[in-house]
C-alpha cells in the first residue's frame, strides 16, 4: 500500500483495486488548529480533481478539502461529524475523511512522495 | 515596496516568538493569533483560570485639558463629564449621520485628565478625528511607548493582588495607578472576555517584566486573539466592523443601553454630538434593524456574512460574527437582522454554502458575564 501527498495537503492511500483513503496530513491539521465541524460529501457523490468536496470547520475558519484525485466516493468516515477532534487526534488514522474508487487512476502519478511533500512542506 | 516594512510589532513581539506563537498580520501589527496550546483550550483556560493577552496594538491616547471632557462629549452619546474620578465608561465615537467610527473605554484619570483606548484598525482615524474636532480644546497625544496588557479569567483578581495587594478594594469599571517593582501601571478592572479581569497599561519598556512576572503563576497562560474572538462573541460583546459600523447608529446596533440618559432628548446636556438627531430619532421611533444572538440548529458553525431568511427565501439580515463557542460547545452567532421579523418570531435560515441552517433568536450573552461589582 503505497501512500502519497497533494499540494493541498491531503495524504492518499491507495488500496487494491483502484481505491484510495484520503485524509488530511498532520500538517495541515496543525496550521487548521482545533477542528470544530467536519462537513463530508455523501455516498456516491463523484468527485473530480481539484473540486471542493468537503469543508472542514476550525475555530477561527472553514476551509476547503479539494479532491486531489476523481471518482467515485463510496465511503465517509462518519464519526467526524460528532468528532471532528479525531483529525486533530489522529490525522493519518481515525480521522480519514473520505475512501474512493478513482476513475483515471493515472492521476496518482502526479502526486507527491513523502520526501517530496516532505520538502514541499519546509519551503 | 515589500508589505514587511509596514508591519509593526508590539514590544512583547520576542516573548510571543518565544512562546511559539502562530503570528498573523492583524489591523497593521504582527500579533499572535494562538499559542501552542490551541484556540480553544487557550478559550477554555480563560474561563477557568486566567488568560494573559498582548493588547499593546490598541490605541492608547490621553486628553489633557480644563476642557477636555466637555470637548469629548460633543463626540460621543456619553456622560463624560460627570464620569467619577478613576471610573470608566464605554463610549462610541459618533459621525454627523449618526453612524459609529469606533467604540472606545473613557477613563476619568483627573480634573483635566482623560484616557482612551480605542481600536487598534481605528486608532489613526481616531486620533486625527481628535485632532481635528477637538485639537483646539485639549491636547490630545497617543501613548506611544506604552504597552497594554490583559489579564482575564476567574483568576485574575487572585494572581494579580498577589503582586499588587493594592488593587484589593477595585469593582468593575475602575480604574488605579499601582507601581509595582517600580513600574508604574494604570490598571482598569475592565476586559473583553465577559469574565472578572484588569487591563494593565505601561511602559512599553517594562511591559516584558510584568508579563513574565504574571505567567510565573501556573495560573496563567498565554491567550491569543483567536481565542479574545470567540470569548467576546460567546460574551455578546460587540466588534467594530462587525456589529459597529459607519453606516448604522449604535441604535441600530442594539447599543442603546450605552447613551448616557443625560445625552438622550428631554436630559440636561441632549445631543450636541455628531449625528444626535438621527441616533434621538432612533431611540424616538425605533430602528430599522436590530443586532441579536442566533443559535443555529446542529454543529455546523455559521460565520460573519452569511445571509439569513425567511422560510419565504426573503432576505432579513446577515450574520455578524459567527463562529463556534468553546464553552458552550456549540455553534453560535450574532447578526443584524430588519426588526420587524425579530418581533414577528418569524422561522429563519442561515445560507451556508447553499444549505439553510435553522437559526433560533436569542437573547445575548450566550454565557453569563462574571463581572466583579462588589
Amino acid at each position: 500500500m503505497s501512500i502519497k501527498f497533494s499540494e493541498d495537503h491531503e495524504w492518499i492511500q491507495s488500496q487494491e483495486d483502484d481505491l484510495v483513503i484520503i485524509g488530511i496530513t498532520d500538517f495541515a491539521q496543525e496550521q487548521l488548529g482545533d477542528l470544530v465541524y467536519v462537513e463530508l460529501p455523501e455516498v456516491g457523490d463523484e468527485c473530480s480533481r481539484g473540486e471542493n468536496i468537503s469543508v472542514i470547520e476550525s475555530v477561527k475558519a472553514a476551509s476547503d478539502l479539494v479532491a486531489p484525485v476523481s471518482g467515485t466516493i463510496i465511503e465517509v468516515n462518519s464519526r467526524l461529524e460528532d468528532e471532528p477532534e479525531l483529525v486533530t487526534e489522529d490525522s493519518m488514522g481515525d480521522g480519514w475523511f473520505i475512501k474512493v474508487k478513482l476513475s483515471s487512476p493515472e492521476e496518482l502519478d502526479d502526486l507527491m512522495e513523502e520526501s517530496a511533500y516532505n520538502s514541499f512542506i519546509e519551503e | 515596496m515589500s508589505k514587511d516594512k509596514q508591519i509593526r510589532t508590539t514590544p512583547l513581539y520576542q516573548m510571543h516568538l518565544d512562546a511559539g506563537a502562530k503570528m498573523v498580520p492583524f489591523a497593521g501589527y504582527e500579533m499572535p493569533v494562538s499559542y501552542p496550546l490551541g484556540i480553544k483550550k487557550e478559550h477554555n483556560h480563560t474561563r477557568e483560570k486566567a488568560g494573559l493577552f498582548d493588547v499593546s496594538h490598541m490605541g492608547q491616547i490621553r486628553l489633557v485639558g480644563a476642557n477636555a471632557k466637555k470637548a469629548l462629549e460633543s463626540l460621543v452619546p456619553v456622560d463624560i463629564i460627570d464620569l467619577p474620578l478613576m471610573k470608566l465608561r464605554y463610549a462610541l465615537f459618533t459621525n454627523k449621520s449618526g453612524g459609529v467610527m469606533d467604540d472606545l473605554m473613557v477613563t476619568n484619570l483627573g480634573d483635566e485628565e482623560l484616557f482612551l483606548v480605542v481600536n487598534a484598525g481605528c486608532k489613526n482615524a481616531d486620533f486625527d478625528h481628535l485632532q481635528s474636532t477637538i485639537g483646539d480644546d485639549c491636547k490630545i497625544e497617543f501613548l506611544k511607548d506604552a504597552a497594554l496588557l490583559a489579564l482575564q479569567g476567574p483568576s485574575s483578581y487572585k494572581v494579580l493582588s498577589e503582586i499588587m495587594p493594592s488593587i484589593n478594594e477595585m469593582t468593575f469599571m475602575t480604574a488605579k495607578k499601582v507601581a509595582i517593582n517600580g513600574i508604574e501601571c494604570l490598571i482598569t478592572r475592565s476586559g473583553y472576555t465577559g469574565e472578572d479581569g484588569f487591563e494593565i497599561s505601561l511602559p512599553a519598556k517594562d511591559s516584558e517584566e510584568l508579563a513574565k512576572l504574571l505567567l510565573s503563576n501556573k495560573e496563567v497562560e498565554w491567550v491569543g486573539l483567536g481565542a479574545r474572538d470567540s470569548l467576546r462573541l460567546e460574551a455578546g460583546l460587540s466588534l467594530y466592523g462587525h456589529e459597529l459600523d459607519t453606516n448604522h447608529s449604535p441604535v441600530e446596533s442594539s447599543l442603546s443601553w450605552a447613551l448616557s440618559k443625560i445625552r438622550r432628548a428631554g436630559g440636561e446636556r441632549e445631543g450636541n454630538y455628531l449625528g444626535s438627531e438621527t441616533i434621538m430619532n432612533h431611540l424616538d421611533e425605533g430602528s430599522e434593524t436590530k443586532v441579536v444572538g442566533l443559535q443555529p440548529e446542529g454543529r455546523m458553525p455559521v460565520r460573519d456574512g452569511a445571509t439569513i431568511e425567511d422560510e419565504l427565501g426573503n432576505k432579513v439580515g446577515k450574520v455578524t460574527s459567527g463562529g463556534f463557542g468553546p464553552s458552550i460547545n456549540r455553534p453560535i452567532a450574532i447578526a443584524r437582522l430588519q426588526k420587524s421579523y425579530i418581533e414577528n418570531n418569524s422561522k429563519l435560515f442561515a445560507i451556508v454554502r447553499d444549505k439553510k441552517i435553522a437559526v433560533e433568536i436569542v437573547s445575548l450573552p450566550f454565557v453569563k458575564q462574571n463581572y466583579y461589582r462588589g
